[in-house]
């Protein structure tokens, strides 16, 4: 296991390299730059500021000079986010967006995995459409409408019950406080839980078709050995190669949530660094993105041999 | 020429007079699916969700853009505990937008959008996912390796990123919302289409294509990619719905279509600020969309099962 994953990690290097390239001339070639105002800067100011950030030099320049900071472990500084470097930005956001979004995985990974096993165990019953309809709606409503709507029943309208009020805050962070995280969490996981379970459920149908399964029930093994030990092994390997991605794509924080709960995390970056031509910010939050993904798929791949011993480490 | 006309007519023949009906892959999978309730309700429903989208503006007498300024954001008139009914006009079964302009024929116009964009932009990520996927499964060795990799490299930017910036490039352009859309969603498309590649090319009958002296292009087009189709086509009708969704988030950003025409993500988005007062101008489009995508997924689900070898 180790020579393949110290392979593997090698040969994320080049990937990443291709990556900071395309992101970095992507961004240069989207005209406007980050110092373009409504209002214009006298030219000599404009000159300095421009030269102050070496805007000044060709592309290439520019991209060398990135490339050197990188490897010390410099992102630069953010250019609409005064007096702040790339990397302040993401230490104290991405600890905050990283906690949703682990949350939520957590939270997604069990009730999907237990949804969906119910509804296969009750495959073509009322349990089982009753759940799979619950998943096609988690799937179709986007998280712009959940996140609102929940926004305004819970922190606005509240609950009552017997005469208490219960309120939960509509917005902010408070230091990550559990009341605070509830909502975000929740319309975080709706989606997440709603597509593990269609995957867990999918897989879930066949693997009990199978012959290890018929084996395994045929030589007296009670139920619950056979679906825990035996089948839901099987049927998590398609949760396993979908999660590599979407935990990357949770820890780094959503947008919509960010900004709809006024999170201080990094997901919002993304959106705002591409808008304002911010090249370091955005450089830096892709490249962070991307080196999850790449870490996470290798674990998912890892994880994937480990759950299927059919898989070798080639 | 001569020799296929004979035979095929032969076994004409002989299936009539033993009554014996053909069944392909496709007519196979149609019956199938007719069988199966929820995606033919899903075909129906969306049937006439295009056809009241794409006719009914015709024939309503308010258009997307008139605005009435004595009733903005009023209730429709059915709706419980409305004061205000805009009856002034005319009925609006779905109440007014913010603007005082009629949320059913901007719901109409919203879908019309949305829906040409998923399918557009499905058709663009088919394109180059297929034509890519199968040159790569079929070539194999090194370009393979090579074209593969570059999938893994944009699988790993961050989707949005990436379309802000093709947006940006190009100017906010109502095509290019459909290409940039597009652009990024033939990754999976590509990988589906080299895995069946792959394991057709083994086939006998690519072989014997080969021998007959047909060339490598002429070949993925006229064998190997119609025997990729079932996978694509369950994977287009799951695409679309992805794609509607990637429009209205676009567009919740401010980043899709343009005023005064609208699509259910701006609807959306224009209802959320105003639920409190106004809860139709969110109610409805969401439905709308939900309903839409809904469809989609019903009938890709059924597709699949229709679709899946093991279960014949």
């Amino acid at each position: 296991m180790w020579p393949y994953a110290i392979r593997r990690v090698l040969g994320a290097i080049p990937t990443l390299l291709i990556i900071i390239a395309l992101t970095f001339f992507m961004m240069h070639i989207a005209p406007g730059g980050p110092f373009d105002a409504q209002r214009h800067l006298p030219p000599e100011i404009e000159h300095n500021v421009r030269a102050a950030y070496h805007l000044d030099e060709p592309v290439w320049e520019q991209f060398w000079f990135y490339l050197r900071n990188l490897m010390h472990g410099d992102l630069g500084p953010s250019y609409k986010n005064h007096d702040f470097t790339v990397t302040q930005l993401i230490e104290v956001g991405l600890p905050v967006s990283a906690r949703l979004g682990i949350s939520a995985i957590i939270l997604a990974i069990a009730l999907g995995i237990t949804l969906g096993t119910v509804a296969a165990l009750n495959q073509n019953k009322g349990t089982d459409y009753g759940v799979m309809g619950l998943a096609m709606i988690g799937i179709t409503i986007p998280t712009f409408v959940t996140a609102p709507v929940l926004a305004l029943i819970f922190g606005i309208y509240g609950l009552h019950f017997f005469g208490y009020d219960f309120f939960l805050p509509a917005g902010g962070w408070n230091e990550g406080a559990l009341a605070n995280m509830v909502l975000p969490v929740t319309v975080l996981a709706l989606p997440q839980i709603a597509i593990i379970s269609r995957l867990v459920r999918g897989s879930m149908v066949e693997v009990l078709r199978s012959n290890y399964v018929r084996t395994a029930r045929a030589k007296g093994l009670p139920n619950h050995i056979v679906i825990f030990r035996h089948a839901l092994r099987a049927a998590l390997l398609p949760v396993v190669s979908y999660l590599g991605p979407a935990i990357a794509g949770l820890l780094t924080g959503s947008l919509i949530v960010e900004t709809i709960f006024g999170i201080p995390g990094i997901g919002r970056y993304f959106v705002e660094g591409a808008i304002n031509r911010d090249y370091t910010l955005v450089m830096g939050v892709v490249i962070c993105y991307a080196a999850f993904v790449i870490l996470l798929n290798l674990l998912a791949d890892i994880l994937y041999a480990l759950l299927d011993p059919r898989v070798r480490f080639a | 020429m001569s020799a296929p006309g004979i035979t095929t007519r032969n076994t004409e023949t002989i299936e009539r007079a033993l009554d014996i009906e053909g069944r392909s892959l496709w007519t196979d999978a149609r019956r199938r699916l007719v069988k199966n309730r929820a995606a033919l309700t899903s075909i129906i429903m969306l049937t006439v969700i295009a056809l009241v989208a794409i006719f009914a503006p015709f024939v309503w007498p308010y258009g997307y853009a008139d605005i009435d300024y004595a009733n903005i954001a009023c209730a429709p008139g059915w709706w419980p505990g409305a004061n205000v009914p805009c009856y002034a006009g005319g009925y609006h079964i779905f109440g007014m937008d913010q603007n005082g302009r009629d949320l059913f024929v901007r719901v109409l116009y919203g879908a019309r959008v949305s829906l040409s964009v998923g399918v557009v932009a499905t058709l663009v990520s088919l394109l180059i996912g297929v034509t890519y996927g199968a040159v790569a499964g079929f070539v194999g060795g090194r370009l393979d390796e090579l074209m593969m990799r570059f999938v893994d490299v944009l699988y790993s930017l961050p989707f949005i990123f990436f379309v802000i910036v093709l947006m940006v490039v190009f100017n906010q352009n109502f095509f290019l919302l459909f290409v940039a859309i597009g652009a990024v969603e033939w990754l999976t498309m590509a990988r589906i289409v080299r895995g069946q590649t792959l394991s057709i090319k083994q086939k006998e009958f690519i072989e014997a294509a080969r021998a007959a002296g047909v060339g490598p292009l002429a070949n993925i087009r006229h064998h190997v990619i119609p025997n990729v189709l079932g996978p694509v086509v369950v994977y287009v009708t799951l695409t679309i719905p992805t794609v509607i969704l990637s429009e209205s988030f676009l567009s919740f950003l401010g980043l899709g279509v343009q005023e005064p025409l609208t699509s259910l993500g701006v609807l959306i988005a224009d209802g959320k600020d105003h639920m409190e007062t106004a809860p139709w101008m969110l109610i409805f489009p969401a439905v709308f969309m939900a309903v839409t995508l809904f469809c989609f997924n019903f009938i890709g689900d059924g597709l699949r099962d229709a679709l899946d070898p093991k279960d014949r």
